[in-house]
């Protein structure tokens, strides 16, 4: 990052050249500047990713042929439990809110930078932090954590594993996440340029805004829950322990009163993604933007209402599995508004076939698979069948991988021009999309075979009938690591050698194409004044839609 | 400091919105939300074990003694009220006086901590606290009330624990007077108070802004204190009314 010699042009101005202020690593994680902030959140949850790939090529590897593979029960146990923390806590729900949330929000509304920057910072040491304990719960106590990573009750405070310590990163992971959310929300009501009116506003930061307030109402209940089970398991206050009257079901219910929202946390974000790439790239206005934006928040407040779907084999009366069946149906609706919306905006539009807008066709295709098979679910007869097995898992992976990890490829192939000034070749991002695409379906499609067949989740051994799905999974696996790897090498070599980006490469509307490739440090020279709707490609025209430059 | 490294760039166009008190408390309210879903989790156990097992808790709630929860109950009522004439006193620019009434809801807050001590310690010594032989000998509903009442009791005390603590940074950041005290907040950021807003900014130029920003952050403390005071004003009736 920090170059020693001069800088070359585009950077030296810009928010990447220490131009003042502390220099070098400390200049790093000391910044209060969103966009380095942003950054920092890029590498480290990335880093923490490939530790995640790394985990579920192993699971595959062991699934490969029936029998004990490479690794036993137990370590087995202890894989998918790792691979599910690191996966959810640490990659997909701080995800795009934390990488691009933070580097084009303040951008896209206009604002020097978000309310509470030093909050913002404190945020991402946080992350951090519930990292290293993470890392940490791994190596001490009694060993990795093998509950899953759902720490269901009372397994979670019967097992000698590490699960105090696990949980504990979860807590402090949460706090990172509240904290995330508090400062957009009050990003977005006090930091909008003039002229900047709530319909004005870019539908990602819609989606954001409609997250944030998930984040901050849902994250408080896993806290508490969290607490519960270290107290248990510290003071054993007995609160989930059958053995004196607790209920472990109600740990259940306070478990996914957060973590079903937190399904939207992950996934509106990348709808949010979705809906600035398409205009874009279709030079056409987005269609429906306020079905977009208010879809985002019936999302958001259906998504509380519909936790007990997962609980639906657990022992409920059978009103209330009616009813979250009939809920869990209606959040549909929201989605499907959406992706009617994207279909339609595309309609006449012209297409320009980008690297960006590619991978949101994959996050269409492989989210309405995942969207599909969770209707399914949803109806109560076919998910006493399936609960529990690998169609479950098939279903989560198309709608957390296909679905937010997509939108997250597609975030960072759309905004890699603004943040690192430089543009990539299309060629390979092709080549790695065709690759990516292929592996995935490959990988998670057999999956809903297999369970549909019967074959249960979290077990490392399976019947000989399943060998065949097992295999091509498992080779699926292997296809989609090398679509991850060309990526990632050609994404890391344009950040430091591409051609340089001009302000707008894309054509596009919003705020964030109006200043330079990388932003400097104040973001804009002047607080820009917004006259009109985003994506308003008719009233703008190509020319008036070009970049003023600086 | 970002702020720093803008300063050589360009014109600090948008530095305004960063001294904004209406943000901060906004920020401060939001963060009570969280706060009260966090308790909301326990009210909801509380709710439901009371429900399947209410002679149990009537019967284990005779083991505590309403006069010591209602002192408690108005040590904190009283702090509140030492609380809000504290932020009245330093809006009417009476430093000190404001400083004497932190001291104040300190002292209370400090004295609700002793008292509740001294009654877990009670009760500890009485054989009373989860996983005793005492408790396992009893039904499970007096088990689980045992376990609410330390859980909700515990966490409520964790709170005026860390409340104490904010409020003896505010008192600290008074005693130094506004201007000085204003840089250090700038440099050493009191985050929790969610005063960043003010205190982000990596320069103070007078000392009235400095005044002001005390302001936000003693507010938004005693925003914080006020919602401990309200959860404990429902732990009292749910433990110590109910024999
Ligand atoms: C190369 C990529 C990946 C591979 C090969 C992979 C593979 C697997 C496998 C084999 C399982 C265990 C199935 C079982 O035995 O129950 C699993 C579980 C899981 N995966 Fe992945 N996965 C990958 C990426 C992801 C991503 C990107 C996410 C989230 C965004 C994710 C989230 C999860 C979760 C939450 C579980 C459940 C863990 C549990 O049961 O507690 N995975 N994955």
């Amino acid at each position: 990052m920090a170059r020693t010699a001069a800088p070359p042009a585009p950077l030296a101005c810009s928010y990447l050249h220490p131009g003042g202020g502390r220099g070098g690593l400390l200049g790093w994680v000391l910044t209060t500047d969103h966009k380095r902030i942003a950054l920092l959140y890029l590498y480290s949850i990335l880093g923490f990713v490939a530790v995640g790939v790394a985990l579920g090529l192993l699971m595959r590897l062991e699934l490969i042929a029936p029998g004990r593979t490479i690794v036993g029960a137990s370590t087995y146990n202890a894989l998918f439990t790792l691979h599910g923390v690191i996966m959810i806590f640490l990659f997909i729900i701080p995800g795009i809110p934390a990488i691009f949330g933070n580097f084009i929000l303040p951008l896209q509304i206009g604002a020097r930078d978000v309310a509470f920057p030093r909050l913002n910072l404190l945020s991402w040491h946080c992350y951090i932090a519930g990292a290293i304990l993470a890392v940490t719960a791994l190596f001490t106590g009694g060993g990795p954590p093998d509950t899953g990573w759902t720490f269901y009750a009372p397994y979670s405070i019967r097992t000698t594993t590490n699960v105090t310590l696990a949980v504990f990163a979860a807590f402090v992971l949460g706090f990172s996440s509240i904290l995330t959310g508090l400062n957009f929300i009050v990003t977005i009501h006090r930091l909008r340029a003039r002229g900047m009116g709530w319909f004005r506003l870019p539908l990602f930061v819609w989606s954001l805004y409609s997250t944030a307030w998930i984040q901050l109402l849902a994250t408080p209940i896993l806290a508490i829950t969290l607490l519960l089970v270290m107290m248990e398991r510290l003071f054993g206050l007995g609160l989930f322990d059958p053995a004196r009257g607790g209920d472990p079901l109600l740990y259940q219910h306070l478990f996914w009163i957060y973590s079903h929202p937190a399904v939207y946390i992950m996934i509106l974000p990348a709808m949010g993604v979705v809906s600035e790439i398409l205009p874009t790239f279709a030079r056409r206005t987005i269609f429906g933007y306020k079905a977009i934006a208010f879809s985002s928040m019936a999302i958001a407040l259906f998504g509380y209402l519909v936790w007990g779907h997962h609980m639906f084999t657990s022992g409920m009366s059978d009103t209330s599995r009616w009813i979250f069946s009939l809920l869990t149906f209606l959040v549909a609706i929201p989605s499907a508004v959406k992706v009617f919306n994207w279909t339609a905006t595309l309609y006449k539009g012209s297409i320009d076939a980008s690297p960006p807008l590619l991978f949101v066709f994959a996050f269409v295709f492989l989210f309405m698979i995942g969207g599909l098979t969770g209707l399914m679910q949803g109806a109560l007869s076919v998910n006493v069948h399936v609960h529990d097995t690998a169609f479950v898992v098939g279903h989560f992976h198309y709608v957390m991988f296909g679905g937010a990890g997509f939108g997250l490829m597609a975030a960072l192939l759309y905004w890699f021009p603004k943040i690192f000034g430089r543009l990539y070749p299309r060629r390979p991002v092709y080549i790695a999309l065709g690759v990516l695409f292929a592996g995935f379906n490959l990988l998670y499609f057999p999956m809903l075979v297999l369970g549909w067949m019967g074959q249960p989740r979290r077990y490392y051994d399976y019947l000989p009938q399943f060998q065949t799905g097992h295999l091509i999974s498992t080779i699926g696996s292997w296809v989609l690591l090398v679509g991850l790897l060309i990526l990632t090498v050609t994404l890391m070599r344009a950040a430091r050698r591409g051609p340089w980006a001009p302000p707008d490469p894309w054509g596009g509307t919003t705020l964030e194409w109006r200043t330079a490739s990388p932003p400097p440090v104040e973001n804009f020279a002047v607080e820009p004044a917004v006259t009109g709707r985003p994506y308003d490609y008719g009233a703008l025209g190509r020319g008036a839609a070009a970049p003023e430059g600086r | 400091m970002s702020r720093g490294m803008g300063s050589t760039l360009a014109a600090p166009a948008q530095t305004a919105h960063h001294r904004d008190a209406v943000g901060a408390k906004l920020g401060m309210w939001l963060f009570l939300f969280t706060e009260l879903l966090l308790f909301g989790g326990l009210f909801l156990l509380y709710a439901v074990y009371r429900t399947r097992f209410p002679s149990d808790f009537h019967f284990a709630a005779t083991t505590l003694d309403p006069l010591v929860g209602t002192v408690n109950t108005l040590i904190l009522l009283t702090s509140s009220l030492t609380m809000v004439l504290a932020v009245a006193a330093l809006e009417r620019g009476r430093r000190r006086a404001a400083q004497a009434f932190l001291a104040a809801t300190m002292a209370l807050g400090a004295l609700f901590l002793a008292n509740k001590a001294s009654e877990w310690a009670a009760k500890i010594g009485h054989g009373l606290f989860p996983r005793s032989g005492l408790l396992l000998d009893r039904t499970d509903g007096e088990n689980l009330f045992y376990g609410l009442y330390y859980g909700m009791t515990g966490l409520h005390a964790l709170h005026v624990l860390v409340g104490l603590g904010i409020l003896a940074v505010i008192w600290g950041l008074l005693a130094r007077g506004p201007r000085r005290g204003g840089e250090a907040a700038a440099e050493r950021g009191t985050e929790r108070l969610g005063s960043e807003a003010a205190a982000e900014r990596g320069t103070e130029r007078l000392g009235s802004e400095a005044a002001a920003e005390r302001g936000i952050q003693l507010e938004n403390a005693g925003l914080y204190w006020h919602l401990v005071d309200v959860v404990w004003i429902y732990l009292f009736p749910l433990f110590y009314l109910i024999s």
